[in-house]
């Protein structure tokens, strides 16, 4: 048996949760592939920690079905759903040692003393954390307490492991670290992982998959690859790295939409049905500037506009150009490229194929932390 | 160290307040061993007969043991009341809580003599006057607020996530309640058990109400020994009373507060 086969898939069929008035999951289907690490990212208010509940079974659906390796546990109780869940909050028993706490899910399921001194201390031992037993929550840091959460979650060998932005009060330097713990506890476990965050490098860093959450809803669900080059949606785009947005007089011929702004035409490929308004969405890296006397090569778009900042980064440097019509452009340019200062008029170039058209959505920039 | 004078002025006023709230209870203590029959201060002579009284008199031993049997149900039934109430409150999401609040604790605000009148009328009609069962029940009554009071300050620092940490390790809600909470608040719970002991082994005014000739507790000898003639053994009694719910008091004050600590 391959450590891939000991995760469950998890289905969330039609899952919709109302309070009141408040839909905070709005018919969310998701399928999460056995053994997957699985993010759910989005801001705060998304429905991504209320999905992670519902499969909890610290709350309950309003309508649908959850199922993990192929049986509905809609109807089961959290303290017969076998799964393991770390907590923002740590949310370690104060009254027992850590082995107590480690030990605590096995000494529910009537495990004798030595079986259950044995898999403590390989618990203890896969989030290094093996000669803290004897203490005490309290005299951990916050980064242990974590480890030893997350040793008690995985003890009793749960075919899935649910995290609830469990880094999200340690400092920057200890979640980078954490991040690689976990994703190695994730590869050495072969349990299925779904992770909650709202910070988007996170989610690239840890997840073979993430699902981006808006408003109660999934607007996308892919590799951090896919994601970044392939947005469906504008919120999705701009939730997942820098971009830059352009919106203009658009028109349509053929396959090809063409934005007019302040004066200037440029042209993507594609066009949106049912006559949305498009947006033009450009990566920062697909993006570069040259002087405005220097033509544009064949399939190139440009734009004139001024360079706002400019920031060296050591490996190449950042631009903000603000273009006639207020908008602000982001580029990133490599180490050869011909630098620019603040003041310079600029054009700003791309290809044709690097751009991406997608529906303009006000919901997008509202939701932007 | 210009302030050398207020210091010493300020030193001598929390000295004189000390004195002024301690001595009346101190003065019994060497009133107790006065060798004469006599409640006179300052006492003369030396003697241990007023302690050997207590301690073979029928009427004094009786209402003693009374009050400790009486004391010690309370203490049980109104820590058991109080700390179920205290959970229910604690969880009560409802804007009621508060006045469900109000109204349990009421006992301790409203005056001892009309809650007294009040549970005498009743008694009369019940049969309950001078029986154990009519002291258990009134005592509890007093005696749960404090008991609410001491629970729901050790559940204000109990953080309920962690009982659903322990639902999402496979413990159901009694064991969780058992496992975690139970233990977590055993502080409060116990403080609430002491004060309870307490507050009905001193009560006095419900007591002079609903006590018989068959049935008296250790205050109500105390009362009625004083008032019809002048028996130093309340001294001595006074003393030990004293001594005791000290000891008592203090360690219910030392195990509360050790579990709000954190």
């Amino acid at each position: 048996m391959t450590a891939r086969e000991r995760g469950a898939a998890i289905d969330i069929k039609a899952a919709t949760k109302r309070y009141g008035n408040f839909t905070a999951l709005d018919d969310v289907t998701l399928h999460i592939e056995p053994g997957e690490f699985m993010t759910l990212l989005g801001p705060s208010g998304s429905g991504k920690t209320t999905t992670l509940n519902v499969v909890a079974g610290f709350t309950d659906l309003t309508s649908g079905d959850l199922a993990v390796g192929g049986k509905s546990i809609v109807a089961l109780p959290a303290h017969k759903r076998n799964i393991g869940v770390v907590f923002q909050h740590y949310a370690l028993f104060p009254h027992m040692t850590v082995g107590k706490n480690v030990a605590y899910p096995l000494t529910l399921r009537g495990m004798d003393k030595q079986a259950r001194d044995r898999l403590v201390v390989r618990a203890l031992d896969m989030v290094k954390m093996a000669d803290f037993a004897h203490r005490y929550p309290s005299e951990l840091s916050g980064g242990q307490q974590q480890r030893v959460a997350l040793a008690r979650a995985i003890v009793f060998d749960p075919p899935l492991l649910l995290m609830d932005e469990p880094l999200g009060a340690l400092d920057k330097k200890l979640r980078e670290w954490l991040q690689l713990e976990i994703k190695r506890i994730h590869r050495e476990l072969g349990t299925t992982f779904v992770y909650v965050t709202h910070d988007q490098e996170e989610a690239l860093v840890l997840s073979d998959r993430i699902a981006v959450f808006n408003q109660g809803r999934i607007e996308q669900v892919g590799t951090g690859r896919q994601l970044y080059d392939e947005p469906t949606t504008l919120f999705v785009a701009k939730f997942i790295g820098e971009s830059t947005s352009l919106r203009g007089e658009a028109q349509t011929s053929g396959n090809e939409t063409s934005l007019t702004i302040a004066g200037q035409k440029i042209v993507a490929n594609g066009k949106l049905a049912g006559g949305r308004k498009p947006v033009v969405l450009l990566r920062p890296e697909k993006l570069s500037l040259a002087g405005t006397n220097t033509p544009p090569a064949a399939g190139q778009n440009s734009l004139t506009g001024e360079v706002s900042e400019a920031i060296y980064l050591g490996s190449g440097s950042k631009y903000q150009v603000t273009l006639r019509d207020g908008s602000v452009a982001i580029v990133r340019s490599s180490l050869e490229a011909t630098p620019f200062s603040i003041g310079d008029t600029v054009d700003l170039r791309w290809s044709v194929v690097d751009a991406k058209l997608l529906a303009d959505d006000d919901r997008a920039d509202m939701t932007m932390t | 160290m210009r302030l050398a004078p207020f210091r010493i002025l300020l030193g001598l006023f929390c000295l004189l307040v000390a004195v002024w709230l301690v001595m009346p209870t101190l003065v019994i203590i060497p009133m107790s061993f006065n060798e004469k029959k006599s409640l006179a201060f300052p006492p003369s002579g030396f003697s241990w007969q007023w302690y050997e009284n207590f301690f073979t008199n029928p009427d004094w031993l009786s209402s003693f043991f009374n009050s400790l049997r009486v004391a010690g149900l309370v203490a049980v039934a109104a820590t058991l009341i109080g700390t179920l109430a205290a959970l229910g409150l604690s969880r009560m999401k409802h804007s009621g809580a508060g006045l469900l609040r109000a109204i349990l604790i009421t006992p301790m605000i409203v005056p001892g003599v009309v809650l007294a009148i009040g549970i005498y009328a009743v008694y009369l009609d019940y049969q309950l006057v001078g029986t154990t069962t009519g002291f258990v029940i009134a005592h509890t009554m007093l005696a749960i607020p404090f008991v609410i009071i001491a629970v729901s300050a050790s559940l204000e620092v109990f953080d309920v996530r962690l009982e659903t940490a322990a639902a999402s390790l496979g413990a159901d809600r009694f064991t969780a309640f058992r496992t975690v909470t139970l233990p977590l608040i055993a502080p409060g719970i116990l403080s609430g058990l002491l004060f309870a002991f307490v507050t009905s082994f001193d009560e006095i005014i419900v007591a002079l109400f609903i006590t018989s000739p068959y049935l008296k507790t250790l205050p109500v000898q105390i009362f009625t020994s004083i008032t019809r003639d002048a028996d130093p053994t309340v001294t001595a009694v006074g003393t030990i009373i004293f001594i005791a719910t000290t000891l008592i008091i203090s360690a219910g004050l030392i195990i509360s507060s050790k579990s709000t600590r954190s």
